[in-house]
């Protein structure tokens, strides 16, 4: 007799639980996947198409379905890691290599106001009009170089973008200490802090 | 006057080494050999040059003009020629370039025309216009532009007009060296300010290691009838803070996300004072200041400094000690190490210490932090510096944000106080600089996404607009075609034999018609625009050409036996050199 | 050339000088502790220390951390004294090295070494030995038992048998036998009369111990290494328990008096609930942290299974310092009305 109480109130219970489960799956249900969201806001924006999908918008998607974290190169590591750190999933090193923030230049000598590179612009840095002269706006760029290929008389070059007083950051304070000889110490002193002894 | 006189948690004191330059009055450094003046020597909008190489200026004469509200313009220090306008060298920590104005004096020092005016003849906008053309920025270190701190708050009334002489940091006496000198000029300067803002009480806070510089201003004050307070404050560092002061005198308490105006209450340094009553009432532009030069100098000394004197020349007007080793701008506390002693003196200057490790001695290596909490103690905004380091240091920055990183003033004091030696103002240096270069990206990355989304609404629409264009096209070419044969039917003597014939065939012809003449209409179109790029890149290809090297082919007998001498030569050698580049692990092209 | 940053100016301080202070500030109490128990704690003293220092050493090395400069800070020392002075004075040599050995070891350097760890390691070493050593941690002498120096040593070196008539008991757990074999039927005030055990208010011979460290705690405050936050609180949450209860029944309950200077208490409440790592830091963290210490000592004193609870008082309270201190931040400057 007990036990068929007992396996009554089991069944009981899994039935309430159930019941909750289900009302809630319902009542509290999200439209669209969050997460892609959330992936979307890490990626750079550069809308450049290295990771072979077309925008970040798209490729934030195929990482929600399972697609690799690491075909991003504007974002690098860092952006690799916050991936993984959202999604759970293991860093991995990028597929291409990352190459340092740059922004693309038109030279106004050879530009023919073909407007072929304005097309290409995902993000509408390019001004000019067709016969017109045209520029890039650099605080616009994204340094996706997909302005690169269709200009016909290759004019667009890619320039780094340097340290200036406007992005200078200060340093982390911490100078990591390798095992290095005596003459390599003195080098490694150099830097915006003094030396931290990691503890 | 007996005052009730507040006070502020956290500070630290400090040995004031300030009586090594107060000795002697302010001296006028000589002109040095060129003057390079920053364009962007204030906070906001870069100034624009409005001269050029080649170009004589004259003293005071306009040399960047503001960009924008927020934004003071920057002037000739003296009589000269333009030299260049060219990257300099700054004096920030990181050593990089800005644009600059490099002058070289000819020695006249002749000034503009210059046109003083009675302010009180001029309207509040037209005044406030006066002081960002004359470049009058706050002279206590923050460089604001000055003009936009004269507007009350439109709800909250103006109770009291500070006038910061407190000057906490070691070392530096300029600005009392300006009080004991220019009290009266000072005062009629804050007479500026308070006729701005009509505040009910103008306090001028003096700390209490400078009886001389209170004196002075006291009798300025009662010089000139004006109802001001001199008020002598307890000395501690760092009661000079513009927040600080405020609550010592006022007893309000002001944090980093508000502005002070909102309490009622706004802050001005003495020399800002003095230097919008030089701009106004004697037409002259801020073209120099007041900078104290101390430490292991000789003859420590305040010198009335051109702005864009390189700062080493000035250092040498003090004679320093050959064991030098580095000029710090600022004070001990709050100052840095300037990488490159070639650099200008600024607006922000206030200061130059000659470093040297018996003054400054060497700091201890870092430990691990053991939370004493004497950080917390010391901090005079109620910090909790321990936690915004553990934070800064594991790059936990949204943690930092919660514990106020942004209410930081970097005094210095937690670094001070720390028994394990930790630079805690570093952490909280690089936290800043690290959220707000992500805020950068991700305002831009925002950006971008939002350009990129309207791109592709705007193609879509345009491929839309194009094909109902089509459609429209099509359907009048239907419509044509199909009046015409109407027309054909109705007249029999129009090829009745092909009527019937053509008829079946001219709903879909006359659709293909109509389609035919917009392709036809395209691909011209796109051969004309193939063509002219065709001819584009003829051209290009012709100007790269023009532009290698013509005279490498078709050599005659002459030069190809000139270079097969060279190349004989080279032969011989060319085993040496590259001997001697194994050794010395250079490049024989370097040897010049 | 090395861009040092500001300030350039430091104040003279090192961990180095704090650790030396609070040495310095356990003297009196050692000093009454020779004197009146016997001049075996000395013996304690030194082989506490020399085992956690060479503790301390190898787990340097072991980590790879600069040795002179750890070495020296001196709360590797600390540990030591504070371990020593809280076990019984004539334990066996190796339970004195076992407890230093696993306060350095595990309580310090395995959660990251200097200002990492979240228990106190004193207090670990000692919660570990009473559990795994009862009995051996359990053996104070008999108060008015003067043996001579060379004995005691013996007996620490495990050199001399441990008679019964070593293994006495602190005035605590006299009074905590007293009162289980009463069965309630025993005065309390009748049974602290008893000068020869508990001296004058709190035990004989201990209650000057307690002065002692009373004497040094209050030249710590002076000194500025701690604050008056968490002694004033646990002396204040000890208190008001104690004197609740003992107004309430004063034939059950002993004085506030009697607890505040007997076992643990006083070293507690001064040097061992105010280590700067694992407790609180905000002011009112520290008053809650003092309180609750002081509290829940009285509890398992009193109603609990040991003599003396400062101990696992302090370990419990180490456990929530993180919390407390999270919900204790005080107002920043200018945001005071708001919160």
């Amino acid at each position: 007799m007990e036990i068929v109480l007992a396996i009554a109130i089991m069944a009981l219970g899994a039935v309430v639980l159930g019941a909750a489960l289900g009302f809630a799956s319902v009542k509290f249900k999200v439209e669209g996947n969050p997460l892609v969201e959330k992936i979307e806001g890490i990626l750079p924006q550069t809308q450049c198409g290295q990771c072979g999908y077309p925008g970040c918008r798209p490729y934030a998607e195929a990482i929600a379905q399972g697609d690799e974290i690491n075909k991003c190169p504007p974002g690098g590591m860092e952006g690799v890691q916050k991936l993984a750190d959202l999604l759970g999933r293991e860093v991995k090193a990028l597929d291409a290599e990352e190459k340092p923030k740059q922004v693309a230049v038109i030279d106004e000598n050879t530009c023919i106001g073909c407007t072929l590179c304005i097309q290409a612009c995902p993000v509408d840095a390019i001004v000019g009009a067709a016969k017109q002269m045209h520029t890039i706006v650099a605080g616009l760029c994204t340094g996706c170089e997909l302005c690169l290929p269709p200009c016909p008389v290759e004019c667009i070059r890619m320039e780094a973008v340097g340290e200036n007083l406007d992005n200078w950051k200060w340093k982390y304070p911490i100078v990591e200490i390798k095992a290095t000889p005596p003459s390599a110490r003195d080098a490694a002193t150099a830097g915006s802090a003094g030396i931290k002894e990691a503890a | 006057m007996l005052r009730e006189l507040f006070r502020f948690k956290g500070g630290v004191k400090l040995p004031a080494n300030k009586t090594q330059s107060t000795g002697l009055p302010i001296a006028v450094a000589p002109l040095p050999s060129r003057l390079a003046v920053p364009l962007h020597q204030s906070i906001g909008g870069k100034p624009r040059p409005v001269v050029q190489a080649g170009d004589r200026v004259r003293k005071g004469q306009l040399i960047g003009e503001a960009d924008g509200w927020i934004s003071a313009a920057v002037h000739a220090p003296t009589s000269g020629a333009v030299a260049e306008v060219a990257m300099h060298v700054q004096p920030h920590p990181s050593g990089l370039d800005a644009l600059c104005v490099v002058i070289e004096p000819d020695g006249r020092d002749e000034w503009i025309e210059r046109t003083p005016v009675d302010y009180r003849t001029l309207t509040l906008e037209e005044l406030r216009a006066r002081l960002q053309q004359a470049g009058v920025v706050g002279l206590g270190g923050a460089v604001f532009p000055t003009h936009g701190k004269l507007t009350p708050a439109k709800t909250v009334p103006m109770d009291e007009l500070v006038i910061n002489g407190a000057e906490c940091e070691p070392y530096i006496t300029c600005d009392d060296l300006l009080m004991r000198e220019r009290a009266e000029e000072v005062v009629r300067g804050a007479g500026i300010f308070r006729d701005l803002l009509q505040p009910k009480k103008v306090l001028i806070g003096i700390e209490d290691n400078k009886p001389e510089a209170a004196a002075a201003m006291r009798a300025a004050v009662d010089a000139l009838g004006e109802p001001f307070s001199v008020v002598v404050v307890p000395t501690l560092y760092p009661a000079g803070g513009a927040k600080q002061l405020i609550r010592v005198l006022t007893g309000k308490e002001v944090p980093a996300s508000k502005r002070s105006t909102d309490l009622g209450v706004q802050c001005f340094n003495v020399a800002t004072a003095y230097t919008a009553w030089r701009a106004i009432a004697h037409g002259e532009p801020v073209v120099s200041r007041i900078v104290t030069v101390t430490g292991n100098v000789q003859a420590p000394r305040n010198y009335e400094v051109l702005l864009g004197t390189p700062m080493n020349e000035l250092l040498g007007l003090a004679n320093p000690h050959p064991d030098t080793g580095g000029i710090i701008m600022g004070g001990p506390m709050m100052g840095f190490l300037v990488p490159d002693p070639r650099a200008p003196v600024t607006k922000a200057t206030n200061c130059l210490i000659a470093h040297d490790e018996r003054l400054f001695p060497p700091k201890p290596p870092e430990m691990p932090c053991i939370r004493c909490g004497a950080c917390a103690e010391a901090c005079p905004h109620e910090l909790q510096p321990f936690e915004m380091y553990w934070f800064a240091r594991a790059k936990n920055f949204g943690k930092t944000q919660e514990y106020h990183i942004f209410d930081c003033i970097e005094c210095g004091c937690c670094s001070f106080v720390c028994p394990s030696r930790i630079p805690l103002v570093q952490y909280f240096r690089f936290a800043k600089s690290e959220i707000w270069a992500r805020e950068r990206e991700k305002n831009a990355a925002d950006g971008a996404k939002a350009r990129f989304e309207f791109k592709q609404q705007r193609e879509e629409r345009e491929k839309a607009e194009k094909a109902e264009k089509l459609a429209r096209a099509a359907a009048a070419q239907a419509a044509k075609k199909a009046a015409e044969a109407a027309a054909a039917a109705a007249a029999p003597d129009h090829a009745p034999d092909h009527a019937p014939d053509h008829a079946p065939d001219h709903a879909p012809a006359s659709a293909a018609a109509a389609a035919a003449p917009p392709p036809v209409a395209v691909d011209a179109e796109k051969a004309a625009k193939m063509a002219t790029i065709q001819a584009a890149i003829e051209r290009a290809k012709a100007q790269r050409e023009a532009a290698r090297p013509k005279n490498t082919e078709a050599l005659s007998a002459d030069q190809q036996r000139a270079v097969a001498e060279i190349e004989q030569r080279r032969a011989v050698l060319e085993p040496v050199l590259t001997d001697a580049a194994a050794a010395a692990g250079e490049s024989p092209g370097k040897a010049e | 050339m090395m861009l040092a940053p500001a300030p350039f100016l430091l104040k003279e301080v090192s961990v180095r000088r704090v650790m030396t202070q609070v040495c310095i500030a356990l003297l009196p109490g050692i000093a009454a502790y020779t004197w009146l128990i016997g001049p075996a704690i000395l013996v304690q003293l030194v082989i506490a220390s020399l085992t956690a220092l060479l503790a301390e050493a190898v787990m340097l090395k072991v980590r790879g951390k600069p040795l002179p400069l750890f070495l020296a800070d001196g709360s590797a020392l600390v540990t030591a004294w504070l371990i020593a002075l809280v076990f019984p004075p004539l334990a066996p040599w190796w339970l004195v090295a076992l407890g230093a050995v696993f306060a350095i070891v595990v309580a310090k350097h395995l959660y990251g070494g200097l200002g990492q760890n979240p228990f106190n390691p004193a207090m670990i070493a000692f919660a570990v030995c009473i559990v795994a050593f009862p009995a051996l941690m359990s053996q104070w002498p008999s108060v008015g038992l003067q043996l001579a120096t060379a004995d005691q040593i013996n007996v620490i070196l495990g050199l001399a048998p441990r008679v019964d008539a070593l293994s006495g008991a602190t005035p605590l757990d006299a009074l905590k036998t007293a009162l289980k074999l009463g069965e309630g039927e025993v005065d309390v005030a009748q049974l602290l009369a008893n000068q020869d055990i508990f001296g004058n208010f709190a035990g004989r011979g201990w209650e000057w111990v307690a002065a002692g460290y009373l004497l040094g705690g209050l030249w710590l405050w002076r000194r500025r290494i701690i604050t008056w936050h968490v002694p004033v609180a646990f002396a204040a949450g000890l208190t008001a328990i104690s004197g609740a209860l003992w107004l309430y029944n004063p034939a059950h309950f002993a004085s506030p008096l009697f607890h505040m200077f007997s076992g643990g208490a006083m070293l507690g409440a001064f040097f061992i609930a105010t280590d700067p790592v694992s407790g609180c830091t905000t002011p009112r963290g520290k008053l809650i942290f003092g309180a609750g210490a002081g509290v829940i000592a009285y509890v398992i004193r009193v109603f609990g299974g040991y003599p003396d609870g400062v101990a696992f008082a302090i370990l419990l309270m180490n456990l929530g310092a993180p919390l407390i201190d999270l919900l204790c931040q005080p107002p920043i400057f200018g945001m005071k009305d708001k919160a």
